[in-house]
Parts: structure tokens; C-alpha cells; sequence
């Protein structure tokens, strides 16, 4: 690993779907070892913003340094050996590969990744349905598997969308404890959410993003002073 | 002589078997369209054309370069698969995200010239194809003879597609294969090369072409017409097994093979429509195939 502070600055992020125009110049940081939330309602950009650093949207104009690289032409499947994890919002489980096959997919990006004994023994659950088909899981079982198919692999930056979206309470909270531990294990970490009780408690740093840009940040030493404006831009 | 329904065992077993080596053609042209089609979203119309290039470079190999058989067997499909790439790589690329309807006649429009290249070159005559030495003759196994010719078809048939679908299966690789057939795009933010996949892909379909096409030049004649006489029942396999499925697209084409000498045995006239009124009757009540899932 290189010495710079910064894992991943995103510039004047535009980004386009066929002839829609979704972000409008989206700028913001993220420092290795932290975990930043990109807060907003449906349809802001926050998930196209995950898209757009990984190379998945259409065009896009402005810069992502990602590692101290320039990525902004790089195809998709380059920009993920840079040491980045993606979990998507539909989770993304393949229902044609075993739970053990979707775990063992995402090649190694980066030397240092979780072992498969450490990762069961984080998701016990998976452990136990490694052999079962991944239509098969659990809505639960998807979004772990979702999570520890990118541990380990050796991803350093965690791209994680709406993971806590659609759960039951308990596995909300399991999911949280996983995010702690991830951070104590000096993981850099971007949660896009809605559910800001879920995420408020794990981040150093909060974006609001409307239309497409950044319209806020927010300290995490700032949230209730700031609250009229978190009220005001997520209605909560 | 013993019989079954008034059928001499000899005349049941022969054409059986002749059902069998056909089949094998069914299985492997089928396996490749159903790789190629679960990949690159392409109805490859161009497989029956591709099939004859095989069997045309053997015969080719043969008679300019005296490559023989053995070594065809394993130059053709390479070649294929190279023409498949060259393909790939400076047209189809452009379909994949579009109806399916554009691929189709897209590689409708290849196979026409291919074969018309050839057409132009060799006529529409068939050339002979000699049998390799090593496998001329005929096992005798009391109750009929079996050419040793049709019995390697259908066992080399067997071997390919059969470790095809372990590949696709059974494999790492082949599960890279199947999740970028299922979600191209979170496969390659995963890091996976999806494009090369593509590419390798079509060229693997458009050899296992090939390969039939060689299998096929001692057991046919060797003729610019010969992919587009095949094809169409190999699309009716492929509607009755369900597009996109390996496994069904291999019991399919074997199975109807059999169907079809079977036919030949006991209503010879129903033979060459036999698959057509069966891919009727499945569209009817299984319109996914009888091994494809509905969408």
C-alpha cells in the first residue's frame, strides 16, 4: 500500500444512462480507514454514484482517483484489481452458482483478503448452506454472502448499497457488528443508505446527495447540530 | 431372424444407431448454440455455415496440404474458432444489446455467404472423404455389424459435449461462464474479463462446429450445402430442449436422433418431419422448451 491518505476522490462526477444525465457533477472524498454514508432519497444518484466509480454506468465525464489512479476510462473489470468490493442494492446473488460458488467467484484483487474459515466464521449461516443453490437463501443468507464474497478477494474499499434495506431488525443489527468489525479492521467503507439510524452510529462522515450532486456534509460530531438540515433533506 | 413389431432386429439396431450418430450432430451443433446463445444473447444462425467450414477445411487440409484426418480433427475447429473470433470481434459485438432479432439476421446473412464463398469455389457436388484407415471396417456384435466409423462419432460426440457441460458445470471457470451469463455486469465489477469471455466463448461454440463438421466429412460427403440441410433441424432441437440449456440441449439432440430412426423404421415417410411436428407440440404446451425455464 502507498502512503496517500486518500483512497478514493471523485471530481466533477457526471454520469449518464442512454440520454438521461444522472449525476451533475458529483464531488467528494473518501480517506483509507474510513467509513463515509452517502445519505438521500430514491433516486438522488447515490446508487449511480457506486455505478459510476465502478465503471458500470454509461458515459461518464470528470475524475475518479481511485488508489491515486485515474480510473475515469478504465472498463469495469480493471478498476475492481485496484482493490475495490462491490455490493450491490439487488444483492446481486447468482441464482445459477451454489452459496459456496457465489463466495469463491469475485477473483483476488489484492493480497490480504479474509480467509474462507475467518468469513464462515463471521456468517456461520453460510457455512451451513454452502452447498445450496443461491436462489435458495434467505434474504438474510443473500446480503451476508453479498458482503463476504468481496472479503475475500483482498478489497480494501467496500462500495456497499442498501444493505440493511428489506431485513429484519436482528440481522440489521448482525450487519452493523460486521461493519464495526470491518472498520477495526481498517477496511475503507462507502454505505449508501436510507436508514439513517442504521448508519448514522457507523460513519465518520455523511454526504447528502440530491440531484444528482453533493447538497451537504456532515461530521459526525455534527449530527445534532445539524439536524434541522438532515430533517429538512431525508425526512426523517 | 427374431423381430420386434414385424421389424428384423438387424434393420431396428442399424437404423438406431444411424439415429444415434445423427443425434451426436444434434447434440454438439445444439450445445454450441445454446452456449453461444446463454452468453452473447445471439440466435447464431451462422452454425450450420461454420459446421461445413469444418468439414470443408478437412477436406481442404487433405487434398493442398495432406494434413490428414487425426490432425484435422483438432486444425479445423481451431480455425473455426478463429474465423468465430474474427467474427466476434468485428461484428457481433456491435448486437449484444439489441433485440435478438438483429443478431439473427445478422448471422443469417454470414451463413449465406460463407456458404456462397464456398459454392463458388467447389460447386454444390459433394467431395469425397475417405474414412481413416484406423477406423474402417465394422464391429461384430452378434446381433449386427456396427461401423467402426459410427460408433467413434458417437463416442467422440459424447466425450466433447459431455466435458463441455462439466466445464460449464463443474468448474470454476465454467462458474465465471455462468455468471456472466447471468449478470454481466456485477461479473465484471467483480474484476472478471466479461468481453474476453465473450469472445473466447463464441469461438468455443462456432469450433465445437467445426469439430462436428470434421466428424461428419467421412460419414457425409463434404458439401457447401451440407450446414444449411442440417441446421434447420438442429434449431427445431434447440426449440424443443429450451434455448440456453446445456444439459438439455445434448439429451435433446441425442434423443431425437433416436426418435427420427426410429421413425425411419417403423414410418419412413414421417422421417423427416418427425422433429417438426414434435417442436409443434412442445411450443403448444411447454413454449420454453422442455428443458429451458420460462423468463
Amino acid at each position: 500500500m502507498n502512503g496517500v491518505a486518500e483512497y478514493l476522490r471523485v471530481t466533477d462526477l457526471h454520469a449518464f444512462y442512454g440520454e438521461s444525465h444522472i449525476l451533475h457533477g458529483m464531488d467528494f472524498r473518501v480517506n483509507r480507514g474510513e467509513c463515509v454514508t452517502l445519505l438521500g432519497r430514491n433516486g438522488a444518484g447515490r446508487t449511480t454514484t457506486l455505478k459510476a466509480i465502478l465503471g458500470l454506468t454509461g458515459r461518464r465525464t470528470g475524475s475518479v482517483m481511485l488508489n491515486g489512479r485515474e480510473v475515469i476510462s478504465w472498463p469495469a473489470h480493471r478498476i475492481a484489481h485496484l482493490g475495490v468490493g462491490y455490493c450491490p442494492e439487488e444483492r446481486g446473488i447468482y441464482a445459477s452458482l451454489s452459496a459456496e460458488e457465489n463466495l469463491m467467484l469475485p477473483p483476488q484483487v489484492a493480497s490480504g483478503g479474509m480467509a474462507v474459515d475467518e468469513i464462515y466464521a463471521m456468517f456461520p449461516n453460510l457455512g451451513e448452506r454452502r452447498k445450496s443453490q443461491g436462489s435458495r437463501l434467505s434474504g438474510g443468507e443473500q446480503q451476508m454472502l453479498a458482503m463476504a464474497r468481496i472479503l475475500r478477494t483482498g478489497a480494501q474499499l467496500l462500495l456497499l448499497d442498501e444493505i440493511s434495506e428489506g431485513l429484519a431488525p436482528v440481522i440489521v443489527q448482525k450487519l452493523g457488528e460486521v461493519i464495526r468489525r470491518l472498520k477495526e479492521k481498517g477496511f475503507t467503507i462507502i454505505l449508501v443508505e436510507q436508514n439513517f439510524r442504521f448508519a448514522a452510529p457507523l460513519a465518520d462522515r455523511m454526504y447528502i446527495v440530491e440531484h444528482g450532486r453533493i447538497a451537504a456534509e456532515i461530521g459526525k460530531d455534527e449530527v445534532e447540530q445539524k439536524q434541522t438540515l438532515l430533517n429538512e433533506y431525508l425526512g426523517v | 431372424m427374431s423381430e420386434i413389431f414385424g421389424v428384423p432386429v438387424q434393420a431396428l439396431m442399424g437404423q438406431l444407431m444411424l439415429g444415434l450418430v445423427n443425434g451426436s450432430f444434434y447434440a454438439m451443433l445444439s450445445l454450441g448454440l445454446a452456449v453461444i446463445f446463454g452468453m452473447l444473447n445471439i440466435i447464431n444462425f451462422a452454425h450450420g455455415a461454420l459446421y461445413m467450414m469444418g468439414a470443408m477445411f478437412a477436406w481442404m487440409g487433405l487434398n493442398y496440404f495432406g494434413i490428414g484426418y487425426w490432425w484435422s480433427l483438432l486444425l479445423a475447429p481451431l480455425g473455426v474458432g478463429l474465423v468465430g473470433i474474427l467474427i466476434e470481434r468485428s461484428m457481433l459485438r456491435w448486437l449484444y444489446k439489441l433485440d435478438h432479432l438483429y443478431g439473427l439476421l445478422l448471422t443469417f446473412g454470414l451463413a449465406l455467404i460463407i456458404e456462397g464463398l464456398f459454392r463458388d469455389q467447389y460447386g454444390v457436388s459433394g467431395q469425397p472423404y475417405s474414412i481413416p484407415e484406423e477406423l474402417t471396417g465394422a464391429f461384430n456384435l452378434g446381433f449386427m455389424f456396427l461401423p467402426k466409423y459410427r460408433a467413434w462419432v458417437i463416442l467422440a460426440s459424447l466425450t466433447v459435449c459431455f466435458a463441455t457441460w462439466y466445464v460449464i458445470e463443474k468448474t470454476p471457470l465454467g462458474a465465471y461462464l455462468r455468471a456472466a451469463t447471468e449478470n454481466p455486469q456485477l461479473t465484471q465489477a467483480f474484476g472478471i474479463n466479461v468481453p474476453l469471455m465473450v469472445m473466447l466463448t463464441y469461438g468455443f461454440g462456432v469450433a465445437l462446429a467445426g469439430f462436428a463438421g470434421v466428424l461428419a466429412a467421412p460419414a457425409l460427403q463434404v458439401s457447401p450445402l451440407m450446414g444449411s440441410n442440417l441446421i434447420i433441424v438442429v434449431f427445431a432441437v434447440v426449440v424443443i430442449g429450451g434455448m440456453g440449456s446445456i444439459l438439455g440441449s445434448i439429451v435433446t439432440g441425442l434423443g431425437l436422433g433416436i426418435v427420427e430412426g426410429l421413425t425411419k423404421v417403423f414410418y419412413p415417410e414421417a422421417s423427416a418431419t418427425v422433429v417438426f411436428v414434435i417442436m409443434a407440440i412442445v411450443l403448444l404446451l411447454r413454449p420454453a422448451g422442455l428443458f429451458g425455464r420460462e423468463k
